[in-house]
């Protein structure tokens, strides 16, 4: 990793957003493990661009995200690409935890009676998060659930891996364009605790090492090495 | 699970055929029958509900396959929207299973999937623009365009994560039928893809049919 510009720590079952420029890297570490961070991308300039989890999957016949994926835009861009990941699974399928949700599996913890230590909720942090640049209901997107594993039976049903992410996991995004970023501590909404899990995840910007020809990321797939090009069809426009 | 309707076409008090690469928008209030019929088979209907109502309220896929711990939709399966409600529930399905993560081709996404020379071939997305655009009674835009539903495609996931568009498991004739829990706007994208497979590069019409609340 580059020179580290900046680190900070979120607690757990807490939200925040930041921009991100063209270039920079954002690493995350489950410092615990078993942490979930929620996540949603959406381009400053035009935020009706925002991160299609279908895409995603489909340019890149995934279920499942891990190093080599990019993540992609509905405009069929790349927000970025995972370049390091030392977990192997993340989730972009489930979504968000809800207040009635967390209420029926872990209790009610009001602010009135917790404070800061209140049970929030991943659906409601996005809305608080994206309300900030004018975004709201209309605007939620399937969302990444970094560090989090939900794998499929044959027929379907949806299996939650506690286990999928030990502490000290991490995770390397390197921004292929400049990008909001939405994100929340909040649980996996799959996830089974019997108490509200409170996994704090610390998160590193740097800079990231400019893109070269034989990157592994652009050449994952053959329809990275699209994507990539229609990004810089993107700069070269504006 | 595969349920066949008790309904028959000749009592429907609604019913149109959807030429491939049209879109289809019309309102189907709370109770009806709805069902969509994939007439010459293995087609793709890309499918998005908003509450009519309350129209910035919409499907929403994570929420449906979450709510019921599936991927895949049939029979049984309540439709749900951002805001947690219920808005449709499927009640019979000839095909079997049906997908809502591949979402819908637009022509950016085919430049990825395909080749960037074809930017230009029609897609859903377009449909979904042009229908939003030309009924924007409706204060609907780009914004809404969620996640959809492919009813009819067959998109398998595998235990290790991987992803495939299949053959489809639909045919000629075969349909899936639903009853709104609210008033639904109904936007349909008749898939216009020619680069996929999954609809032996052809598509073909649906029908769409509406009971009346028995």
């Amino acid at each position: 990793m580059s020179e580290l510009s900046y680190q900070d720590t979120l607690p757990g079952g807490k939200h925040w957003s930041f921009t991100l420029r063209r270039g920079t890297q954002l690493r995350l570490t489950d410092v615990e493990g078993g942490a979930n961070v929620g996540m949603a991308f959406y381009n400053p300039a035009n935020l009706l661009e925002r991160y299609n989890a279908p895409d995603t999957l489909k340019c890149q016949h995934t279920f499942k995200l891990t190093r080599g994926n990019c993540l992609y835009s509905d405009m069929g861009r790349i927000f970025c690409s995972i370049t390091e990941d030392s977990v192997g699974w993340h989730d972009t399928v489930c979504g968000n935890t809800t207040k009635d949700m967390v209420a029926k599996r872990w209790g009610v913890k009001t602010y009135q009676a917790a404070r800061n230590e209140w049970f929030l909720n991943g659906h409601d942090s996005f809305l608080v998060e994206g309300g900030k640049y004018g975004l709201g209901r209309r605007d939620l997107v399937a969302n990444v659930n970094w560090f989090s594993k939900v794998a499929t039976k044959e027929d379907g049903t949806m299996v939650f891996d506690p286990n999928n992410s030990p502490a000290g996991s991490s995770v390397t995004l390197r921004f292929e364009m400049d990008t909001l970023v939405l994100l929340h501590t909040c649980p996996h909404p799959l996830n089974p605790s019997p108490d509200y899990p409170k996994k704090p995840v610390t998160y590193q910007i740097s800079q990231a090492a400019p893109v070269v020809e034989d990157d592994f990321c652009r050449n994952f797939r053959p329809e990275n090495r699209r994507g990539f090009e229609n990004n810089r069809l993107y700069t070269l426009f504006g | 699970m595969l349920k066949e309707s008790n309904l028959a076409a000749a009592q429907a008090s609604y019913r149109a055929i959807v030429p491939a690469g049209d879109y289809w928008l019309h309102e189907v209030k709370k109770g009806q029958t709805f069902r969509i019929v994939d007439v010459e088979g293995n087609q793709a209907a890309d499918t998005l509900f908003y509450n009519a109502r309350d129209p910035h309220e919409r499907y929403s896929a994570t929420d449906t396959i979450r709510a019921q711990g599936n991927v895949y939709l049939g029979v049984g399966a309540d439709l749900m929207s951002q805001d947690g409600n219920v808005m449709l529930t499927i009640v019979a399905d000839t095909v079997g299973r049906h997908d809502t993560l591949g979402g819908a081709c637009a022509t950016e996404s085919n430049t990825v999937r395909y080749a960037l020379e074809k930017k230009t071939m029609h897609a859903c997305r377009d449909s979904y623009v042009l229908a939003l655009a030309e009924h924007d009674h409706w204060g609907l835009s780009k914004r809404d365009i969620s996640h959809n539903i492919n009813f009819f495609m067959n998109v398998p996931i595998t235990p290790e994560g991987g992803l495939t568009f299949a053959d489809g498991v639909s045919g000629p004739g075969k349909y899936v039928e639903m009853v709104a829990r609210m008033d639904v706007l109904v936007l349909i994208s008749n898939c216009p893809q020619l680069n996929n497979p999954c609809n032996a590069y052809n598509p073909t019409p649906i029908e769409v049919l509406v009971w009346e609340v028995p």
